[in-house]
């Protein structure tokens, strides 16, 4: 499996996943801290990959994505967006809509 | 040219902005000093006219594909319609940027 084949792979099968600089736990990166917060706020489970010891998927996943920086955060095979979006989303309180219901039709 | 001027140059002839700031927030970050790796963009253009955010993130990043690839590491964006930007209350300016006509004619 190519690596394009294997982040089509994570996306498809997690329904929440967030490609960032770091852990949840210990971000090595300002925009991804911020991002993975907003994420842990709502409550739900979620896949990640540390795109620092991935350095494959560092490469390839803009190609895939059409989207150039880290953090990414994917639900349901769709890119939602990087940090500003998913803070602003976040503080517009429409993330954890987004979340739950990912958990809900996944599950 | 400076980054500064090459980044200017290509939203404003690509996206037409009503409004446009560009702040370096490169000292923010873990980086040299006067680097210019770290840029917030507030831009207010007809072109995010009912477009989803990822879609106006896209937009800016193919306009400026050139330059992430060569040093830009980060981009902080609010990107808004000129109805969203006035429904903030921000006021649009009341004519529409230079774009240097004056300098080559």
């Amino acid at each position: 499996m190519n690596t394009m084949e294997l982040i089509k792979k994570q996306v498809e099968e997690n329904s929440i996943i967030l490609y960032m600089k770091g852990s949840p736990n210990q971000p090595q990166c300002g925009f991804s801290a911020r991002t993975v917060q907003a994420l842990m706020e709502c409550g739900q489970k979620f896949a990640f990959v540390n795109v620092l010891e991935n350095q494959e998927i560092r490469q390839d996943l803009p190609k895939f994505g059409h989207w150039p920086t880290f953090p990414q955060l994917w639900v349901n095979g769709e890119l939602v967006g990087g940090c500003d979006i998913v803070t602003e989303m976040h503080s517009e309180g429409e993330l954890k809509p987004l979340i739950d219901e990912a958990i809900q039709t996944h599950s | 040219m400076s980054l500064r001027i090459r980044i200017e140059t290509k939203l404003i002839d690509q996206l037409s902005p009503y409004h446009l700031e560009l702040v370096n927030e490169s000292h923010q970050h873990s980086v040299p000093a006067n680097s210019e790796t770290h840029w917030r963009i507030i831009l207010v253009s007809e072109a995010f006219e009912g477009q989803g955010l990822v879609a106006r993130h896209r937009l800016i990043y193919a306009a400026l594909a050139e330059e992430m690839n060569d040093g830009v590491h980060a981009l902080t964006m609010d990107l808004m319609s000129p109805n969203e930007f006035k429904a903030t209350g921000g006021q649009l300016p009341p004519s529409p940027l230079c774009r240097g006509a004056s300098k080559t004619s």
